[in-house]
């Protein structure tokens, strides 16, 4: 049993947890909730050593530890993945899962047979049936998840602490995963499971634990509360359901491609599972593909992103740390960066960026704060703020709310729904079912490449689109 | 908690003077231990002698910002400085014709400007069309350009350039000297395209992270290709200045320059990976080093403690630099 007791953690001029308490039993998934910014992060960060100092003390099985690096805290049997996976993409899968700890033989040389060996026995109990000498780079993102998994096997790990593991993973991926989560769990693992996705823990969670600004509001047996219980308690506050839609009376063609139409004023959903080619539609779209499109009937030749925001388009990218903001640069200069003067205007860039942080009720202590240090949703309103900037007809979302909280999540939904209604052409691409459901009014689904259905929304259920979406070879 | 704030504000502003405070502390350490330091004469001889290395590093340091890096303004410099040194002299044979075309001093200074863009843009060309990293593609035209410098001189120097070409490098403008103008201005401009410009915010973007530039709608291809001419067209300025004040166009002259230039960059505070940094940052750090140099030189120290007094200087430089990131 892994025992965190009275936990405190000050940052300078923040205090990120507060006398949290948590218990956590071997056997079982232990659900860690809510919203960014509520400590989640930093409390695991403690549990498994990447931060030393706090207040109040942890006890595994009885003992009080207290790890002073992350090798400490593995080789107590305390394992970590990370959202953002840690593996060397230009590895292979044992060397990758070996890293750290290789095998030596006599002549202190590599036993790289030894260790194919041990990598095997390991994807093999994981089910994983894929040769150990793979690079990591030619494997989906799901399955180097579960090369992750296999890390800390090896590890012999007794903990091991999931944060937001199907964040980046398709709905088929995630029924693997937590198969080898069940199993793990009946070995007696105790499993910590951090996800904003409510519905996944009510399939694979025993406890919960909500967190809100740094403390512990409930804990309990996931039996005993429903899925608008946990919401209540992980944002303190009633949040409005997602938009009524409105019948789409004036159906004028907006865009038109080989693949979609999309119609003004209209919220298309594309459904897809990992790889079934949806961002690379967008990104075709958008011009990193040379490709021509009719855009209210005529004929454009887009070969470049600035063609294509000339076209009026505007892109928020899936990956918005890697392609959608400057991550070292302030909240200003990433509002401003898409409509800059040849010579720039100051007062304009105040104006523009003191509208956005109104409007999208962006939390940051000024235009100065570098974006690195705000949280995903801020994050994510900083990327919408710098594309509306650019007055866009056609709004191409890519998973808009991957890795954001609750609150945010709903705010986004809103912002998206009064565009529509504006007059605004919007395709969100999603690889949540039920946001997918909740804001489109119609829906494409996509496999290999291709669309393979299309509803209006009141029409669909969530297992049609799923039936669609797997690719039928 | 107030003393500790201010404490914070102390701190903040003492970091961000650093390199300011470190020059006069070593200026101070210098005219304490040498008289001849601190007097005019001097002042203006050390300017003099810095604004080659000014030129140079302004353009290094928007090809660093941008992400890259150019090895071969050294050897751009060498190969612009014989160009345009050989025209005034010589002039210039038509192929396929009698004809010898002679050139002003006005030409020579065109000439071996448009000689530095050109070989620049190829840098450019090179690093954006065929994705050669910018340390290679610039390795590669280091090599080029010396050898095409040996070429045009046939190894020799090219000395006796006249008064006029001479007044770049040796005159007096106002009261200032002419590389003094020349220097400050080419750095003023280069502050205000980096603060106040398109161009300059985009250098920034791309240096910060290139694919999300791309995704903006930044022609990161074409930002790069300018900022590389720049870089070119700088070491050609750079190049002028020394072909002027030697009154010879040495086949080897600028050999690594690209290193001091980079030195001064990084002793600004610019970060090599990009994204970060100020043209006011790397022209204190081209002071630091020309005081340093000119100071060791005053106290009779030898060349060689020189160099490695210099080395270790750009290593506390980036150690101090690091130790601020972290806080």
């Amino acid at each position: 049993m892994l025992v965190a007791e009275n936990i405190t953690k000050q940052f300078p001029g923040v205090t990120a947890l507060k006398d949290v308490c948590l218990e956590l039993h071997p056997g079982k998934v232990n659900a860690l909730i809510g919203e960014n910014g509520a400590g989640k992060s930093t409390l695991m960060k403690i549990l498994s050593g990447v931060y030393n100092e706090y207040e109040g003390r942890i006890l595994f099985n009885n003992k009080e530890v207290s790890f002073r690096s992350t090798k400490e805290a593995q080789d107590a049997g305390i394992a970590i993945i990370h959202q953002e996976l840690n593996l060397v993409q230009d590895l292979t899968i044992t060397e990758n899962i070996f890293l750290g700890r290789e095998i030596t033989n006599s002549f202190g040389l590599l036993d790289r047979q030894q260790m194919k060996q041990q990598a095997t026995v390991l994807l093999k109990r994981l089910h994983l049936n894929i040769s150990a000498t793979e690079k990591i780079s030619s494997l989906k993102v799901g399955q180097q998840q579960v090369v992750e998994i296999a890390k800390s096997l090896l590890l012999d790990a007794k903990v091991i602490i999931m944060d937001e593991p199907t964040s980046a993973i398709s709905e088929s991926e995630v029924a693997v995963l937590f198969d080898i989560i069940r199993e793990l769990k009946s070995e007696g693992k105790i499993i910590v499971y951090i996800s904003h996705k409510l519905d996944e823990l009510f399939k694979i969670a025993d406890h919960y634990t909500v967190l809100r600004d740094g403390c512990v509001i409930e804990s309990g047996d996931m039996n005993d509360i429903t899925a608008d219980g946990l919401v209540q308690k992980m944002v303190g506050r009633e949040i409005r359901s997602v938009r009524k839609r409105e019948q789409v009376l004036d159906r004028k063609l907006m865009l038109s491609t080989e693949k979609i139409k999309l119609y003004k004023g209209e919220i298309l959903g594309v459904f897809g599972l990992m790889g079934a080619g949806r961002t690379e539609m967008l990104e075709e779209i958008f011009g990193l593909k040379e490709n021509v499109i009719q855009i209210d009937g005529k004929e454009v030749n887009i070969r470049s992103p600035l063609d294509a925001i000339r076209a009026g388009i505007a892109l928020v990218p899936e990956d918005r740390k890697k392609d959608g903001l400057f991550i070292e640069a302030d909240v200003r200069e990433n509002i401003c960066i898409t409509t800059l003067d040849a010579f720039i205007d100051g007062n304009r860039q105040t104006t523009l960026t003191d509208n956005y942080i109104n409007s999208l009720r962006i939390k940051t202590s000024s235009h100065r704060q570098t974006v690195g240090t705000l949280s995903g949703g801020n994050q994510q309103k900083i990327v919408l703020a710098k594309w509306l900037a650019t007055n866009p007809k056609i709004l191409m979302l890519d998973e808009p709310t991957r890795g954001i909280d609750v609150h945010t999540k709903s705010e986004i939904y809103e912002l998206i729904s009064q565009l529509a209604k504006d007059g605004m052409g919007i395709i969100v691409v999603s690889s949540e079912l039920a946001e997918i459901l909740a804001i489109s009014d119609r829906i494409v689904v996509m496999a290999e490449g291709n669309i393979t259905a299309e509803f209006d929304a009141g029409q669909a259920t969530e297992s049609m689109i799923l039936k669609e979406a797997i690719p039928k070879n | 908690m107030e003393s500790a704030l201010e404490r914070q504000n102390y701190k903040q502003l003492l970091s961000r003077f650093q390199s300011l405070i470190a020059l006069v502390i070593l200026c101070v350490i210098i005219s304490l231990l040498s008289d001849k330091f601190l007097t005019a004469t001097n002042a203006w001889n050390v300017m003099r002698q810095i604004s080659v290395n000014v030129c140079i590093s302004v353009g290094m340091t928007l090809v660093i910002i941008a992400g890259g890096i150019d090895l071969s303004v050294g050897s751009v410099l060498a190969l612009c400085g014989a160009v345009a040194a050989g025209l005034l002299k010589n002039g210039i044979e038509l192929p396929f014709s009698n004809l010898y075309v002679g050139f002003t001093v006005l030409g020579t200074i065109v000439a071996a400007l448009l000689v530095g863009s050109l070989l620049g843009a190829f840098n450019g060309f090179v690093i954006t069309r065929f994705k050669v990293p910018s340390f290679v593609a610039t390795l590669a035209m280091l090599t080029i350009a010396r050898g095409l410098t040996m070429l045009w001189t046939g190894g020799f120097p090219v000395s006796s350039l006249g008064d006029t070409f001479a007044w770049i490098g040796t005159g007096w403008f106002i009261g200032i000297p002419v590389p003094v103008w020349i220097s400050g201005i080419i750095v003023a401009i280069a502050i205000v395209i980096t603060q106040r410009t398109k161009l300059g915010r985009y250098i920034y973007a791309i240096g910060g992270n290139e694919s999300a530039a791309t995704l903006s709608g930044i022609d990161v291809k074409k930002v790069k290709i300018i900022v590389y001419t720049v870089a070119g067209g700088l070491a050609a300025a750079g190049g002028l200045l020394v072909t002027s004040r030697l009154d010879a166009a040495q086949p080897n002259a600028g050999t690594g320059y690209e290193l001091d230039s980079i030195a001064a960059v990084v002793i600004g505070g610019t970060s090599l990976t990009g994204g970060k940094g100020s043209i006011g940052g790397t022209v204190l750090g081209a002071i630091i080093i020309g005081v340093l140099n000119n100071g060791l030189v005053l106290l009779n120290v030898s060349p060689f403690w020189q160099q490695v007094l210099k080395g270790a200087v750009i290593l506390a430089a980036v150690i101090i630099d690091k130790a601020k990131a972290k806080n």
